[in-house]
């Protein structure tokens, strides 16, 4: 469609910025966006996200010595009038006294777009949203789903070259955001415009994002494909925010990592006296007693539906979680085996 | 005894209060003003007469002057004030408000001082053009004083409207391309049309009602309540004071039924 293609490259150079009451929000950072690539800033609340955000939008300031550039351009002083970002706000931000339609036309009017041409590219943006018969209602008549897709709509309607989401979809209920999140994904392809997308839900991020940004404290965590942030992470953070993860510590001898249940092959190091190792639930396989070098006694059980969650102790020094397919026959208090290959172990640097 | 006559109850003396010194007296008014010698034919005398008419003209005007320059002043201070921190906010924002207290007389002895004949601003204009500018005792006087009664009730009214402004809407606005003038048009002003409509209301009544001021500076400017002032007090004449001030009642309250429709459209999309 006539609106693929438009996006533009970003280049966010040693970006910090603390606010006028001294609080450091974002530590210097740096940072490039491809065009057309689907970015997403992931990290708890609080993390300097929306920050960043709005740095790229030309809303905030970076501190001195930051740049913002756009396709190898400097921005950092245009104002975000004349950047041509399409912004879609958490709470959205609709114009409440226009109608969708006005709503969705609005950065076309402004631009002076003749009126037919408005007319019609607002048609091809409700069909595209599905909020067709919606135009002439006012915001207050429409559901909160409704809501995020004539925001999105208004943001795409300027062809913007960067579309900016705060976090669009944490205002509606779970199904609701499951259902959004994979409409979002196939639209953002199909625009093919550069986007970058704040969000503190996992699952969002990994669905959305060619990478993902792992924020921490104003500063940047990691930065990866979904598939490497979630099994290679760096550092303990990372494991632990984006997915469940077990971390272990315990000595390494020869290649095996010795733990109170067992001893299991690892990878990657030889004789140290304490490591950080990562352990994803789902990597690891329960069996029977006896078959494996390493076992455990079952804690508890809950049963998830698709899987079942069940927690080991005794075989390391924390009690481990498991996820089981929901077939596995396991009681409370049963001694099971414990399975994991060599390269589900993730070593990690050991925290200072 | 039931939910409904305990509600009756409750509501027996306001509906005592009420009938005793509000609908009574305002019945006797309005049957006073037909006991003139014209009978009921007195109530058309407030757009019959030339002279009444003239002073009906001037206090409509004078009001609606004051209402729309008040609210054009209030607009942009309350939105400065309220937007910006800086050192003496609060203290402009105290003096800025200190007439709240005010009654009119005391704002029209400041307007005397101010551009009386021993007024400030005689003074200045005597030393730099050598001739004095004294607008006190005129209707500009009055204007001036009206201002200075309406602005602190409606900075107040405009400062809470802004600060309940969705910022949010102004940035999304922006980034849509907006420029600043095209913000404070498209979203800004809408959204603060139910402050203007409600302050704007109260400083027109308020400016078509006011006396204190009008009395303090000069007795023949033409406003009607100075009108039913001297019909009253200096002619006697109770029948056309009294059709005097059920005109004034009404035509006030039909001006702002009238701007209500008319905004009220806008106040709607407005939310
Ligand atoms: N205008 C401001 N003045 C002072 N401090 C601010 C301002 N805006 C944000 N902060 C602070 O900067 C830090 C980062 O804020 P930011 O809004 O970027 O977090 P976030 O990652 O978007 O969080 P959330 O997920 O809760 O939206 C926070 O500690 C916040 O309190
Ligand atoms: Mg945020």
């Amino acid at each position: 469609m006539s609106t693929a293609g438009h996006g533009a490259a970003v280049r966010i150079e040693a970006c910090g910025k603390t606010f006028a009451d001294g609080t450091r929000a974002l530590d210097p950072a740096t940072l490039d966006i491809a065009r057309g690539e689907t970015l997403v800033l992931l990290g708890p609340s609080g993390c300097g996200k929306t920050t960043m955000l709005r740095i790229i939008a030309g809303l905030e300031l970076p501190d001195a010595g930051g740049k913002v550039l756009f396709d190898g351009k400097d921005m950092t002083s245009v104002p975000i009038e004349r950047r041509n970002v399409g912004m879609v706000f958490q709470s959205y931000a609709l114009f409440p006294n226009m109608t969708v339609a006005d709503n969705i036309a609005y950065g076309l009017k402004i631009r002076g777009v003749a009126r037919d041409e408005q007319a019609a590219r607002v048609a091809e943006l409700v069909a595209l949203t599905n909020i067709i018969g919606l135009e002439n209602r006012r915001i207050d008549q429409l559901s909160g789903g409704q809501r995020q897709r004539v925001a999105l709509a208004r943001a795409v309607a300027i062809r913007p070259g960067i579309l900016l989401l705060d976090e669009p979809l944490t205002a509606l209920d779970a199904a609701l955001r499951d259902r959004l999140r994979s409409e979002l994904n196939r639209l953002l392809r199909a625009l093919g415009i550069t986007t970058i997308y704040v969000t503190h839900d996992q699952a969002e991020a990994m669905e959305l994002g060619d990478r993902i940004v792992v924020m921490r404290k104003g500063a940047i965590a990691q930065i990866g494909a979904p598939r490497e942030v979630y099994f290679a992470p760096k550092d303990r953070f990372v494991a632990e925010f984006i997915g469940a993860a077990n971390i272990v510590e315990a000595p390494i001898e020869n290649g095996m990592l010795i733990l109170p249940g067992g001893r299991l092959p690892i990878e990657g190091a030889a004789t140290t006296a304490n490591v950080t190792v990562m352990i994803r639930p789902e990597t690891i396989r329960v069996t029977n007693a006896g078959t494996e070098a390493l076992s455990g006694v079952v804690d508890s059980i809950s049963f998830i539906g698709d899987r079942q969650r069940i927690v080991v102790s005794g075989a390391s020094s924390k009690p481990l979680n498991v996820d089981a397919p929901n077939t596995i026959q396991a009681k409370v208090g049963d001694r099971v085996g414990l399975s994991i290959a060599a390269d589900a172990l993730r070593l990690l640097p050991s925290e200072p | 005894m039931s939910q409904k006559s305990f509600v009756w109850l409750c509501l027996l003396p306001l509906a005592v209060v009420t009938t005793a010194f509000f609908l009574l007296p305002m019945a006797r008014l309005v049957v006073a003003g037909a006991e003139g010698p014209h009978g009921l034919a007195g109530y058309l005398a407030i757009l019959t007469e030339g002279r009444y008419r003239a002073t009906l003209f001037n206090t409509v005007l004078l009001a609606a002057a004051t209402t729309v320059v008040t609210l054009i002043v209030a607009t942009i201070a309350g939105m400065f004030l309220q937007r910006h921190r800086f050192p003496g906010r609060t203290v402009l924002i105290a003096m800025l408000t200190f007439p709240l207290a005010f009654p009119g007389v005391v704002v029209g002895f400041m307007i005397i001082l101010l551009a009386g004949r021993q007024g400030l601003i005689g003074d200045l204009s005597n030393r730099i053009f050598g001739e004095k500018f004294v607008f006190a005792y005129s209707i500009y006087g009055l204007f001036l004083g009206y201002l200075y009664f309406s602005i602190p009730r409606v900075i107040l009214t405009i400062m809470a409207a802004v600060q309940k402004l969705d910022v949010g809407l102004e940035e999304a606005a922006r980034s849509l391309g907006a420029s600043p003038w095209a913000v404070q048009r498209d979203v800004v002003l809408p959204a603060l049309a139910p402050a203007f409509v409600a302050s704007g209301a109260i400083a027109f009544a308020t400016a078509m009602g006011a006396f204190g001021t009008a009395f303090t500076l000069a007795t023949n400017i033409d406003v009607l309540p100075m009108l039913i002032y001297t019909e009253f007090t200096l002619a006697a004449n109770f029948a056309t004071s009294a059709a005097l001030s059920v005109g004034l009642g009404l035509i006030t309250w039909l001006i702002l039924a009238l701007a209500r429709t008319f905004s009220g459209s806008a106040v709607a999309a407005a939310g």
